[in-house]
Parts: C-alpha cells; sequence; structure tokens
C-alpha cells in the first residue's frame, strides 16, 4: 500500500513540471456547412438588439443552404472569463463575437481573433479612419466597429433657465458653474462625477494636453504624471468635492451610477454617452434636458472624447472562416448597422449611415461634433487590460477626489503602475 | 503489548486510512502542488491559451510581491480586520451559547432558529441585504437613525467596521451551537460535584467549563481564524471591489484584483501559496500555544 501511495505521488509530480498549456489555438478551417456560433453581448433592454440579429440570422440563413446561425448573449461584466475559456478551448469558442473595443489588444495578443481582409469588402472604405483604428492592433484590422460611442456633457434645462446660467464654454467653467447650482438648489449635484469614471475624466486630461501614455518605440510609457495631464486630473478631481458632488457620495461611482443620478434628477449636469440618451429619455429628466459638447480648454473647443464601442471580429480558431467572415459583413455592414440604430440607438461607424442619421436625429448633433472633432483612445497594448483590471485609473481619481492625497504623489505612483504593466511581457 | 503487535496495528491503520488519504492527495495535495508550480512561473492568459511560451521565475513572483507597499499594507489590514471578526465572532458565539442554556424552551428555540436563519443565508444574499439595509438614500437603519444621506460604506473604519458585522453575524451560529452542544455535553455531576465543593459561579465557569470545552473552543477559534482571513464575499459586494482607491482590501480580494482579473495567474498563484503558508502557521502556533498551557494546567 505504501508503495502505491509513492507510486501515485511520484506519478503527480513527475507528470508536470510546468504548468498547463492549452497549446495556440488551430490555425481552424473552411467548413462550408454547419453550425455558426455568434456571441453578442446582452443589454438591459435586450428586446429590440435581438429582433435585429433575428432578421440578420434569418437572411443569411436563406443566402447559405445547410447553414445555422446560433446566437448566445454574454453578459458584459463575465466577458472576460468567457472569452478567456473560449481562447483556451476552441471547441467551446464562437465563430463571430461582439466585444469591447479597449479588450481588443489583449484578446489579440491571447490569440483570440484572426486578422481580418477589409480589401475586398465594398463597404469597408466607408468606414470612418478614426473609428476603424480602435480595431487595429499594429496597423492589422481585427475587428470591424460594429458601433461607436462618444460621452457629451447632458445639462438640465429647467434648473439652468430658472437660474439663469449657460452652458459651460471651457473646461474651467464646469466646477464655478456647478458649485453656484449647488448652492442656488443644495438638493442637487452640480454635476455628477464619479471618482470611477475613467472615460468621463480623461477628456479634461486629454483637452489640456495630457494623455494616459505615450508611445516610445514600440513600448508605451505612462504618461499620466506629465504637468499637462495634471492639470486636468486636478479640474477633474475638483469636481468631486462636498459643494459640487460630495465625495460619500460620488467616490465610488463609476459612469453608469453617475449618469443614474441625471436620470434621477438629483444631477445638473453630467458627463453621458449617445448611448444613455435613450435611458435619460425614459427617466425624471426626460425633456428636461439638452446636450452640447464637453468643451475644451479655451471656448469654442471640443474635449477629445474618448472613442468608445464594440467591435466584431472572427474568433482565430473558427471552423468556418469564410461564413463567419460574411456574417459578419452582414451584421456589421450598412443595412444593419442602420437597423441597430433604429433599434438601441448605437451610432452607426460608416461615415455616410451617420451622416444620415445625424440629419435625420438633430438630438446627435452634439455627439457627432465630438466624434468629428477628434476622438482618443487607451494605449492599444494587451497591458492596457491588466491596467483597466488592477483599478490603477479609477485608484488615482479616488486617492486624491477622496484619500485626500496628494495628486503629484498619487499620479506618480499610477505612472510607476502602469510602467511595470507596460514593462510586463 | 509487544512491538511487533504496535507495527501490525499501525499497518491497519494505515491501510484504513489510505482511501481517505488517496482522496486528500487528489483533492488537496494536487491543487496545491499545481498552485506553487504556477507561482514559480510567468504564466498569464498567453501562456495559457499558448499564444507566447512559459518562463521560469524562479522566486520572481514572490519577490515582486513582497517587495510592493501595498500588499503589505493590505496584509496588515487582513490580520487586523481577521483578528476583529474572529474576536467578534467567538464573543458572541460564546456569549449567546451560555444564554441558550439559561433561557426557557421557547426563547432558546427563537434564538437558534434565527441564529440559524443568518447561518443558512448565502454570502452574497447575506451581503446584498445588509447593503440594502445599509442603504444612504433609502436603507432601515438610516431611517430609524435619522440619518438619512449619510453613507456606511464610505468611511474607511466605517466601511470596515459594517463588514465585520456582517462577518460576526454570519459566522456566529457555528460557535454558538458547537458551545451549546458542548456545554449541555458537560456531565450534570461535574457541576453538581463543584457545587457541593461550594465553587462560585465564575469559579465552575473557569475551572470546570472552559477546561472541558477546550477541545471545541481550539476547533471553533481555528475554523474562524482560516474563514475571516479569507473573506472575499463580504469585501468585495459591500465595499465594491474593496472600497474608495482600494482602502478596503483585504488579501483574497486583492489577489483577484491584482492578478486573476488582470490575468497574472503566476502572481495571483503567489499570493495565494502566502496566504496558505500563513495560515498553517497561524493555526500551528495556536495549537502549540493550547498544547503549552494545557501542559501547564
Amino acid at each position: 500500500m505504501r508503495f502505491a501511495v509513492a507510486a501515485v505521488v511520484g506519478a503527480v509530480v513527475l507528470a508536470g513540471c510546468a504548468p498547463v498549456q492549452s497549446g495556440s489555438a488551430p490555425a481552424g478551417g473552411d467548413e462550408q456547412v454547419g453550425q455558426l456560433r455568434v456571441w453578442l453581448f446582452d443589454e438591459v433592454n435586450r428586446g429590440p438588439k435581438e429582433a435585429v440579429v433575428k432578421e440578420a440570422v434569418t437572411e443569411f440563413e436563406q443566402a447559405h443552404q445547410g447553414v445555422t446561425v446560433d446566437v448566445q448573449y454574454i453578459q458584459v461584466q463575465t466577458r472576460a472569463e468567457r472569452f478567456k475559456a473560449a481562447f483556451s478551448d476552441p471547441q467551446s469558442a464562437p465563430d463571430v463575437a461582439e466585444f469591447g473595443n479597449t479588450d481588443l489588444a489583449g484578446y489579440v495578443a491571447g490569440g483570440g481573433f484572426a486578422e481580418l481582409d477589409l480589401g475586398t469588402w465594398d463597404e469597408a472604405k466607408d468606414l470612418l479612419p478614426a473609428v476603424l483604428d480602435t480595431g487595429k492592433v499594429d496597423g492589422k484590422v481585427y475587428g470591424v466597429p460594429w458601433y461607436v460611442g462618444v460621452r457629451a456633457l447632458y445639462y438640465r434645462t429647467d434648473v439652468f433657465q430658472e437660474l439663469n446660467l449657460q452652458p459651460p464654454a471651457t473646461l474651467d467653467e464646469i466646477a464655478p458653474l456647478a458649485r453656484r447650482i449647488r448652492a442656488a438648489k443644495p438638493d442637487l449635484l452640480g454635476i455628477s462625477a464619479g471618482g470611477k469614471y475613467t472615460y468621463g475624466a480623461m477628456p479634461f486630461v486629454w483637452a489640456n494636453g495630457g494623455d494616459i501614455a505615450r508611445k516610445d518605440g514600440d513600448k508605451y510609457v505612462a504618461a499620466i504624471d506629465s504637468t499637462e495631464s495634471k492639470a486636468g486630473l486636478r479640474q477633474y478631481t475638483e469636481l468631486i468635492a462636498d459643494d459640487i458632488c460630495p465625495p460619500a457620495q460620488c467616490a465610488g461611482n463609476g459612469g453608469d451610477a453617475s449618469v443614474e443620478a441625471f436620470r434621477a434628477g438629483k444631477a445638473a449636469m453630467v458627463v453621458g454617452g449617445d448611448f444613455n440618451r435613450k435611458s435619460v429619455d425614459a427617466s425624471a429628466a426626460a425633456g428636461k434636458y439638452a446636450v452640447v459638447p464637453l468643451p475644451g480648454k479655451k471656448a469654442g473647443e471640443i474635449a477629445p472624447a474618448f472613442a468608445g464601442g464594440n467591435l466584431l471580429g472572427v474568433l482565430k480558431g473558427s471552423e468556418r472562416k469564410t461564413l463567419a467572415t460574411e456574417f459578419l459583413r452582414l451584421l456589421g455592414g450598412k443595412e444593419y448597422q442602420r437597423k441597430m440604430f433604429d433599434a438601441m440607438g448605437n451610432l452607426p461607424t460608416f461615415g455616410d449611415v451617420q451622416a444620415e442619421v445625424a440629419e435625420a436625429n438633430p438630438v446627435l448633433e452634439p455627439f457627432i461634433k465630438t466624434l468629428d472633432a477628434g476622438t482618443r483612445f487607451v494605449p492599444v497594448t494587451p497591458n492596457w487590460a491588466k491596467i483597466d483590471a488592477q483599478a490603477v485609473l479609477p485608484t488615482l481619481l479616488q486617492q486624491v477626489a477622496a484619500g485626500g492625497e496628494d495628486l503629484d504623489k498619487a499620479a506618480k505612483s499610477a505612472a510607476d503602475e502602469m510602467n511595470a504593466a507596460f514593462a510586463s511581457s | 503489548m509487544t512491538m511487533r503487535t504496535a507495527k501490525g496495528d499501525g499497518r491497519i491503520a494505515f491501510a484504513y486510512l489510505a482511501p481517505a488519504l488517496l482522496v486528500l492527495v487528489g483533492l488537496m495535495g494536487y491543487p496545491i502542488y499545481q498552485l506553487v508550480l504556477i507561482s514559480l512561473f510567468d504564466y498569464g492568459q498567453e501562456q495559457v491559451s499558448g499564444g507566447a511560451p512559459l518562463t521560469f521565475l524562479g522566486l520572481g513572483n514572490y519577490a515582486n510581491l513582497l517587495s510592493q507597499d501595498r500588499f503589505w499594507a493590505v496584509l496588515g489590514q487582513t490580520i487586523g480586520f481577521a483578528a476583529v471578526c474572529v474576536l467578534g465572532t467567538l464573543v458572541v458565539g460564546t456569549a449567546l451559547a451560555v444564554l441558550a442554556t439559561r433561557v426557557r424552551t421557547w426563547a432558546r428555540m427563537t434564538l437558534f432558529l434565527a441564529a440559524l436563519g443568518a447561518w443558512a443565508t448565502p454570502a452574497v444574499a447575506g451581503s446584498t441585504i445588509w447593503l440594502f439595509l445599509f442603504d444612504a438614500n433609502f436603507g432601515f437603519v438610516n431611517e430609524v437613525l435619522g440619518t438619512t444621506g449619510m453613507s456606511w460604506t464610505y468611511d474607511k473604519w466605517l466601511a470596515f467596521g459594517l463588514v465585520a458585522a456582517q462577518v460576526i453575524w454570519c459566522s456566529f451560529p457555528f460557535v454558538m451551537v458547537t458551545l451549546y452542544a458542548g456545554i449541555k455535553a458537560i456531565p450534570g455531576e461535574v457541576l453538581e460535584a463543584a457545587a457541593l465543593d461550594g465553587a462560585s459561579t465564575t469559579r465552575t465557569a473557569t475551572s470546570v467549563i472552559l477546561p472541558l470545552l477546550r477541545p471545541l473552543l481550539i476547533v471553533v477559534t481555528i475554523q474562524s481564524i482560516i474563514w475571516d482571513f479569507k473573506v472575499f464575499t463580504q469585501i468585495y459586494i459591500m465595499t465594491n471591489g474593496g472600497g474608495i482607491a482600494g482602502r478596503n482590501l483585504v488579501l483574497n480580494v486583492y489577489a483577484y484584483q491584482q492578478a486573476f482579473a488582470a490575468s497574472e495567474y503566476g502572481l495571483g498563484a503567489s499570493i495565494g501559496v502566502v496566504m496558505t503558508a500563513l495560515l498553517l502557521l497561524v493555526t500551528l502556533g495556536y495549537l502549540r500555544a493550547l498544547r503549552r498551557s494545557g501542559e501547564a494546567l
């Protein structure tokens, strides 16, 4: 018996002197029939999205004999686990998937997505270049932008009228304006600014000439502790204060919670996205708000917005490359982007489609203007996912806004953490 | 008894234990072996899915971890937090166990039902319910206290206190039930003899009941230490992933955030190994201290 145990223990020790690796994803195949698996993100109100997708599926199945399309809706919160599992086990992976553009670099480095050839696709030439850039890693396209999301400044027209105020013309004006509103109406947050709202804060940094990181050769170097960046951070964190947006209420908020305060009618201003418009229209603030581009440093300027949005990509291990690519071109193409706009309000990524919907919907103007003024993006490196998961930027904002820490010190330590992440692998 | 039979006994005992040992090795040994192994490598998502070669780091992950100021701060916080939780759990559990032996049946039943309810509540549900109760704007507690708008999860120490209270709430029933059973198992004759000898209540408690409860106390204390040192759910949910700027982080949440969410499995594994080693040390130290004081008695 003792020998048996010793043998088992010995076998286990010998079995692996290195952790498990799944081996890189096989190049996949190119079958022309069978089931095409698609992953899309679940939404709070999924009905309209599902209807449009169903239409696309029906159209696709009719055009392709012997092909069925299985669409699964996955949760945004658990996407990291789902995608990691899919990359490790190509058998359970989808062929086509929707994913956030900030996750792209990490997914590509993980060997998840295949390079796309846009040359043979007519419609591709109308994709907005700045938006298409968010689907590229090292100049190669891995994702087709399905929609783009930009944020602008929402404000309550009734409050501004009552207090006889004008929307801010520069970033500098926001704090005093918000302070005045809260002084006059103590129930309202001057502006709903969240300590975890990275994409609400970054325009302040970019407008001041700062950045999260800059490229140095083929590596990124943190720039969040530069003088310009710190000026923007100071401007933003100043908003999370008792006389504007009390830290106890605001410091823990991310983007959704920040917009929620505005929806509840408890905030006079908020930085919100075009994707928030429909939900604000169904809230306490409905009919009492307007949107302007977030102003820049000087009057007349627009603060660069973060080019958020989702991409559609084909997985590297897909057994049905051609079918997957064709389905992607259908769902991500002009016709269905247009339909997705009607259903969900998602801003199209084709220049002509976007101009068309903008003309028909004047409410989109501030967002289109923001897009046209130029957008910015997070560093395109797999390490960004790490920095994001480690909450480096939210921690920096919260430390300064609520922790009473010195901005210089907090920015320096955030930069150090980022550089450590950039340097790894 | 000759040496020979003793040896034979040992062999038979081993044969009886072998199946359990096999299961333990399979279920505990192998994962721990993998954990230690992974902690020696640079093992991220790229390595798992085979997109990048494995790099052996030796103790690199540990060196990196131990050189982080943040790690030490979080470690200190975790120890303090666990200590408060263990102490609170033991005090509340013991007090209520004693109370349960002194009250009428219906009161005892009520107490047990309430305690078992708290015990049976899943940690996620319990934490969420507590959050609702202590919500800044709509919470019952703020309504009763007349402090509407006050945030219980904002201030660092208040947030830790609230989470500790929740942890104690869901872990005292175990201590209470165990000790109640222990007290009930003390033979009446022993207590009677003590009373006949003229021992006061305090004297009976410290010289008769406590020594008899010692084995049970050891078990519940070790259990509580291990349990509270590894708290994850309550902190993660109630402080929204570690509080403002991560000031309410404990080791388990820190490991998750820094390592697993960021796909740095090697670093995460090394935090796991450090935690396991610490817990083993604490438990061993505690057992030894108990044995020493037992000898002195």
